[in-house]
């Protein structure tokens, strides 16, 4: 059960030197630089220090700004002289730069930059950490983060060597990888005559696959994100996890033994593993019943560090998936899971439909209910209209009717749509497109495109075979496809994308999907071709998720590493799961 | 820290730790230099009284792209302030480069590619609104957002609004951008106007509406709420619109009478069950259990009373069945829940019905910790013989498991129950005396 790569399988790159380079960035900026001694989180209240410099180290936003002014404008107000200094990270904006002006701070601050955007989480992940970003690109359609997308492209280039292979899918993939080729022009040289040391680069935008964010996690890793919210690559676990009165924040990434072991597994098998694992443990502690001294001795200046550190993983582990259970088993997630399903698979409609009705009627979360709203309008090209009525109505009276704003931003960004009455739209499209000029239409179809966008996921789950046939029992200990990650009831998307894109090295023959997903436009291939390229780093793919990705992907396309050969690497704008993606979208604060 | 006055301006401003920054080694000029201009970058050319001839832009108003065009013109700003040492300084003849990082002539790309670069690049030259537009459409060709708002901010300054909007409407990505700023930095007015001009009502009326979210004070919410009722919205939204006021409105009458039943203590309902919270701006169905918890037994003609609130909210009867069921289980009165689910037909028989099915009924009791006697008795309404069978087992209701085998003459079934019942209690004799009765032909 455990993770075994093909002896073949290459190595992957290291990224511990981006961890390194960025802490020792961050030291050098607030100890040497600016002799910070003491870190506060920028939180919008008075700062107490009496000290006689403050520095901020702070994301690009307008807010952060105004928090700023307030505080340096008090001081002024108080006669006090300070010396203040902002630091962005990863860049400084121009908008930030105008809010300090207007608020007459300009001179008062002086600011500087850190272009920190590759945090590696674990061997295989690194996040850019811009939640934001979702928003931001998917619902308000701003591109600021593009640079920042192709800067840490930039950068892995110039520490990895050139990418020979480079495949995209969205609008927002081909915007950043122009900006990407524009920087590697322009700094041209810096990556001629290395070797590549990743073969293939493929970027994806979360919009071609919202379906697979927005269903249940039920492998181990994902699943514990969706319950306890992984921030950062660390989770807190709270006392009825640790059994005891503390919360214990816990780093899961590869080094943890156990968690390495079953975080791609189905949640069905984890119990079974962790308890057979308690039981060698046992095995190993009571071996000790049969020493002589000298064995002792050995045994415990050996071995019993490590068995107490498995020991205190294990009971971790198993403590999160008792309380796991407890609150699945409380929410009913065998019929959320059943729900899911039909929805994904497209049978009995109308009872998933009064299934989430009545989530909504019962207040159980605003979260889930929003989620499974979206997960219905994807799989089915939007709601009926009578359907859309009611179930907003009613979810407007159970949570508040400020959602107002959640649902217009919800259908803006397509997650939650009304179906249109027929294809009229795209008609009226085509005929407009014959009148006018190439790229007024090119305007007009824009415009539509937002309103007219279908997802088509029915046919595209069909043509790409999302929906794996089961005959009998689907056995999730020994998975056949990345369907296991949904309990082999749906391949995710994105990943069938990717890896039918990496069989064939192109997108030929699939047009058609393309197509369907409404990116016929923005598909693309590029890349060095470079003939020198080392065989091994041909089968090291790195793949960026632009908008985030969740766990169960990584899952998914870690197993179809293992079964081809492949081994995969991530770097994704930030780790994202439904919820993530509803509150992002939600106007009302929870 | 004993560092003197000279070291520590040193210290801030010193430019020693380029690593951090995207600053390149080729600007020539100091720190202090930058920031001017950055300031002038973005400040009113008129309020321009910078006397640093370095900063000032000379050469405006030409084409961009024709750089080498002669007669161009000197400028009003520069007339006025009279430097003529910059005034008769020729495009053409300068050579390609060598002055660049002293004045302003950068082609749109450059000037762009520059703004990427996060380096301090003014834009004043851009005059004419073609050279305006060209700054825009190459910023909108490189894709990096923050240089595409830094224009816009650039293009709001200087244009006025109305062909600001018009230029905008046919530049969606930039027209998106533009929102975003607006909506970041908090300029509704603005925003609002643009709306206006697009004709999109819809976001017009919505954006207003969201304003109502800073608002704290509930008078002035629901006054600002009311502003609202007229706006464009759609035929649907307006009526959620008209329901967020009156709600809000019955709440303040609520609240304010029940805080007072509350503090004067006489009440026995507000005196066992202390309000946790005030009702004030919660949803609809919320209030609804408020009611159904705290007034449920009031006419209709109360605002407070429960039946009130579903006419006035045209509530559906599930919805209020399930938020009444919830509120009466919550206080154990059971005597409600039955009256709930009680109907009379024309000739006076009564019977049981769930708009919501039984099925929901036992869970919503059982979660409200509803002793045996009442779970089993709406345990035994629900019709499918299954999942009958399967709530009695998850809810321990062994008579009616039992009866439930004993009807199916599910023999085999019934002995696995027995297993799972307590040795010696009621239970076991009750299924013993089943198994053992010779009446029952068992099918297995």
């Amino acid at each position: 059960m455990a993770f075994h790569h093909r002896p073949d399988a290459p190595e992957l790159p290291d990224f511990s030197m981006l961890k390194r380079l960025a802490r020792d960035q961050l030291i050098y900026l607030l100890e040497q630089q600016h002799e910070v001694d003491k870190l506060y989180k920028v939180e919008n209240k008075p700062v107490l220090s009496s000290s006689e410099q403050l520095c901020f180290l702070v994301r690009p936003r307008i807010k952060n700004m105004r928090y700023i002014a307030n505080l340096v404008n008090a001081d002024k107000l108080a006669g006090r002289t300070r010396k203040y200094k902002v630091i962005f990270s990863p860049q400084k904006f121009y908008a930030c730069e105008m809010v300090l002006e207007e608020e007459g701070i300009y001179g008062d601050v002086s600011c500087d930059e850190w272009a920190f955007s590759l945090l590696p989480l674990d061997v295989d992940l690194l996040s850019m950490e811009l939640p934001e970003f979702f928003r931001d690109y998917f619902l308000e359609g701003d591109q600021r983060w593009i640079n920042t997308v192709a800067q840490a492209l930039h950068l892995l280039s110039t520490l990895y060597g050139p990418f020979p292979n480079c495949y995209g899918i969205g609008r927002c993939a081909k915007m950043s990888h122009e900006l990407w080729r524009n920087l590697e022009e322009e700094e041209d040289g810096e990556t001629k005559g290395r070797k590549p040391e990743i073969g293939h680069i493929f970027l994806l935008d979360r919009d071609v696959d919202f379906v697979t964010a927005l269903c249940s996690q039920v492998v181990y890793e994902g699943l514990v994100d969706d319950t306890f919210r992984i921030k950062c690559g660390s989770v807190d676990f709270g006392p009825e996890v640790t059994s005891s009165d503390r919360s214990l924040k816990v780093l899961l990434n590869a080094d943890d033994k156990v968690f390495h072991e079953i975080r791609n597994e189905h949640f069905s098998n984890v119990f079974g593993f962790l308890s057979q694992k308690a039981r060698n443990l046992q095995a190993q502690y009571d071996r000790r019943r049969g020493m002589d001294i000298k064995q002792m001795k050995n045994f415990v200046s050996q071995e019993l560090k490590g068995l107490k550190q498995e020991h205190r993983l294990l009971s971790l582990h198993i403590g999160a998936c008792e309380s796991i259970m407890k609150k699945k088993t409380k929410q009913n997630f065998q019929e959320l899971i059943k729900t899911e399903h039909a929805l994904l698979e497209g049978f009995s409609i109308r009872d998933s439909t009064s299934y989430i009705e009545e989530h909504i009627d019962r207040q159980v979360s605003p979260i889930e209910s929003l989620r499974l709203m979206c997960l219905l309008s994807i799989t089915e090209n939007g709601l009926i209209p009578k359907d859309y009525r009611s179930l907003k109505t009613q979810y407007l009276q159970s949570y508040g009717s400020e959602h107002l704003l959640t649902f217009s931003n919800l259908r803006r960004a397509g997650l939650l749509t009304e179906q249109a009455p027929g294809d009229t739209l795209t008609a009226v499209e085509s005929k407009v497109s014959k009148l006018v000029t190439d790229k007024a239409a090119g305007k007009i179809t824009d415009a539509f495109s937002s309103l007219a966008k279908r997802s088509n996921f029915r046919a595209i789950s069909k043509k790409l075979n999302l929906i794996p046939r089961v005959d009998g029992e689907y056995d999730l200990k020994v998975p056949r496809d990345m369907a296991y990650v949904f309990s082999g009831a749906y391949v995710p998307l994105s990943c069938r994308v990717i890896e039918q894109v990496l069989e064939r090295r192109s997108w030929q023959g699939l047009e058609e999907v393309l197509r369907l997903l409404n990116c016929s436009e923005l598909a693309f291939t590029g890349g060095t071709k470079d003939d020198k390229a080392p065989s091994e780093s041909l089968r090291l793919i790195l793949v960026v998720f632009l908008g985030g990705c969740t766990f169960s992907e990584i899952s998914a396309l870690r197993f179809l590493g293992r079964e081809k050969g492949f081994r995969f690497i991530f770097l994704t704008t930030a780790i994202t799961n439904s919820a993530r993606l509803m509150e992002a979208m939600s106007e009302v604060k929870a | 820290m004993n560092r003197t006055k000279v070291d520590e301006e040193e210290y801030w401003n010193s430019s020693k730790f380029k690593a951090f920054t995207f600053d390149d080694e080729d600007d020539e000029l100091s720190q202090l230099k930058e920031s001017k201009r950055a300031v002038n970058s973005l400040r009113d050319f008129v309020d321009d009284d910078d006397d640093d001839d370095l900063e000032r832009v000379s050469w405006t108003g030409e084409p961009v792209g024709r750089r080498t065009r002669l007669g161009s013109f000197q400028s009003l700003s520069d007339a006025l302030t009279d430097t003529p040492a910059k005034s008769y300084a020729p495009e053409l003849g300068r050579p390609k480069g060598e002055f660049r990082d002293y004045s302003n002539d950068w082609s749109p790309s450059d000037t762009v590619r520059r703004l990427r670069k996060g380096k301090v690049c003014s834009l004043e030259r851009f005059r004419s609104l073609q050279d305006k537009l060209l700054l825009l459409e190459e910023a909108v060709s490189m894709h990096d957002g923050n240089v595409i708002t830094a224009v816009l901010i650039f293009l709001k300054r200087t244009l006025s609004k109305e062909v600001l909007f018009r230029e905008l409407e046919v530049r969606q990505v930039a027209l998106r951008h533009l929102i975003h700023f607006l909506k970041e930095i908090g300029d509704q007015k603005l925003l609002l106007d643009l709306f206006r001009f697009l004709d999109r009502t819809e976001e017009l009326a919505l954006s207003h509406y969201r304003e109502h979210l800073s608002i704290q004070d509930p008078e002035k919410r629901k006054e600002f709420l009311k502003t609202c009722i007229g706006l464009p919205f759609s035929v649907e939204d307006a009526a959620h619109i008209q329901d967020h006021y009156t709600l809000l409105e019955r709440q303040i009458i609520i609240e304010a009478n029940d805080r007072h039943l509350e503090s004067a203590g006489q009440t026995e309902i507000f005196r066992k069950h202390p309000r946790k919270a005030s009702i004030l701006n919660m949803p609809l169905v919320t209030t609804l259990f408020y009611s159904c918890f705290y007034h449920y037994t009031e006419p209709e003609g109360t605002f407070s009373s429960p039946v009130n609130l579903k006419k006035t909210f045209k509530i559906p009867d599930k919805q209020y069945v399930l938020t009444a069921l919830a509120a009466r289980a919550k206080l154990r009165a059971w005597h409600d829940v039955d009256a709930l689910f009680t109907t009379k037909n024309w000739l006076g028989y009564t019977k049981k019905r769930a708009p919501i099915g039984f099925h929901r009924v036992v869970e919503i009791l059982y979660k409200n910790n509803a002793p045996v006697q009442i779970l089993q008795e709406y345990v035994n309404l629900v019709e499918d013989v299954d999942t009958k069978l399967n709530l009695a087992t998850k809810f321990k209701c062994h008579d009616v498991v039992i009866d439930t085998c004993r009807d199916l003459k599910d023999r085999q079934q019934l002995l696995a129950y027995r297993s799972k019942v307590d040795k010696g209690s009621a239970e076991e004799e009750k299924i013993d005396a089943i198994l053992s009765s010779t009446q029952i032909r068992w099918k297995n």
